[in-house]
């Protein structure tokens, strides 16, 4: 198939940047976006010009590296999975594809397609982690956990920090993933010792660094790879909401 | 750094309470908005107007009433504006996900509720504080006539035109926030949130036809 990809351009974080349009041909329907990508990047290499730069890494729809909002949706048409496991199959052809970075304040473009996710780290640091000594490993199933609590657990740990909630979401929050992150230790013993700290300290992170706030749109659930559920952003509040009316304050 | 007063959830949070607070306040609304319906003489109706403008309990209520206005507008108002600023360069490619879709216009919605509130305030409850009410005597006593004061607004048909269209948006407005404030006081159950979703669309319609039924009956009787 033959496709014209209307690509942002931006050199640098301060470069102003710009949509280019390119012709790609012969793109067969059975490779990815990505290796879509590449062969345009090879003729721009040929060719002596600068080449498209994007997130990748794994291509198996695991790290959350690879990002692209594409034609208006974060990961491309397809729904419940990354970029990099879409394939051109989803379009048509002579189609143009618009392709653009995630746009969100907290989320600077760094080069062209690529934007800086640290933001994320940074909610993770404030508290999204499990302060015990961990010793050896201990024997399954010590502590017992209920089925249920186990599978919704494992479900919000699915998340793997891609930032399409914030890229889908018209408000540009972070509720999604903090939501996930929250809940995935909020439901485990292990998590509630620091449950309602950490919950206090993620959202006071998430909101320091200019993510929108939540209106319940559900676009973030549904353009999810991980089809995280936003049942967890409810449990994020509702955990909120304990911590700051229970939770004794420090002196 | 700029130091977050309130944290996002938090304002969510009372975004959802003062919403569903007001939501009560329709209901009563349209309550006695009906006995204009129901009650040629407009008797039941005055009696009610008359109820509501002096029973004490209710005068405190209003002030409560209305400070669940201001915060819910001013917390939208404030939500809105970070919301905006969350993303300062916005996509070429109009967002194409699914999603709630009056969650789209909310503020919109909201805004023109807001200008029909103001304006249905100055026809209604300023007249009805300051007097340019003419009174009417029943059997069962003298009151304001504030049943007439309804009727004649709803004899003008540009005026019926705008009740109409306001009340639609506040329809939109109801479709989402309903549902919604559920969501952001962290209840979302497998069960029970598809029944709060289908009660509030219900709800929603029937309200929004309930308010939108009476300019409709008078302008057109
Ligand atoms: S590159 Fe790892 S998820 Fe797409």
């Amino acid at each position: 198939m033959d496709l014209t990809l209307k690509i942002w351009r931006q050199a640098s974080a301060n470069d102003k940047g710009r949509f280019v349009s390119y012709k790609v041909n012969n793109v067969s329907a059975d490779s990815s976006f990505l290796e879509m990508l590449d062969v345009l990047n090879e003729d721009l290499v040929i060719k002596g010009e600068d080449p498209v730069a994007f997130d990748h890494d794994c291509r198996e729809g695991i790290c959350g590296a690879c990002s692209l909002y594409i034609n208006g949706r974060p990961h491309g048409p397809d729904r419940g999975i990354t970029t990099c496991q879409m394939h051109m199959r989803h379009f048509k052809d002579g189609e143009t594809i618009t392709i653009e970075p995630w746009r969100a304040k907290p989320f600077p473009v760094i080069k062209d397609l690529m934007v800086d996710r640290s933001a994320f780290d940074k909610i993770i640091q404030a508290g999204g982690f499990i302060s015990v000594r961990t010793g050896g490993v201990p024997d399954a199933n010590a502590i017992p956990i209920p089925k249920r609590d186990a599978d919704l657990a494992m479900d919000a740990a699915a998340c793997i920090g891609c930032g399409a909630c914030v890229a889908a979401c018209k408000n540009a929050s972070a509720m999604l993933f903090v939501a996930a992150k929250v809940s995935q230790f909020a439901l485990l013993p292990q998590g509630r010792v620091e449950a309602k700290e950490r919950v206090q300290k993620m959202v006071a992170k998430m909101d320091e660094l200019g993510f929108g706030n939540c209106t319940n749109t559900y676009a973030c659930e549904a353009e999810c790879p991980k089809e995280i559920s936003v049942a967890n952003i409810a449990r994020m509040n509702r955990e909120f909401l304990v911590a700051k009316v229970a939770a004794p304050k420090d002196k | 750094m700029t130091k977050v007063m309130y944290a996002s959830i938090t304002k969510k949070i009372v975004m959802s309470l003062m919403g569903l607070f007001l939501i009560t306040f329709l209901v009563v609304h349209l309550s006695l908005n009906l006995l204009i319906l129901f009650d040629k003489s407009l008797l039941k109706f005055n009696q009610a107007a008359h109820f509501m403008a002096t029973n004490p309990v209710i005068q405190l209520f209003q002030w409560v009433l209305f400070l669940g206005f201001v915060i819910h507008i001013i917390l939208g108002v404030v939500l809105q504006i970070q919301n905006w600023m969350a993303r300062p360069i916005r996509y070429e490619r109009k967002g194409s996900s699914e999603l709630s879709y009056f969650s789209k216009f909310m503020i919109h919605t909201g805004a023109i509720v807001l200008i029909f509130l103001v304006i249905h305030f100055a026809n209604f409850f300023i007249k009805a504080k300051t007097g340019h009410i003419d009174e009417i005597t029943y059997d069962q006593g003298t009151y304001e006539n504030m049943g007439q004061l309804v009727v004649t607004l709803f004899k003008d048909g540009w005026y019926v035109a705008f009740y109409v269209v306001a009340l639609l948006l506040l329809g939109f407005h109801l479709e989402h926030g309903f549902q919604s404030a559920f969501q952001s006081l962290g209840l979302n159950h497998t069960k029970y949130t598809p029944v709060i979703k289908a009660f509030g669309t219900v709800f929603t319609i029937v309200l929004t036809l309930g308010f939108i039924a009476i300019p409709l009956v008078i302008y057109f009787s």
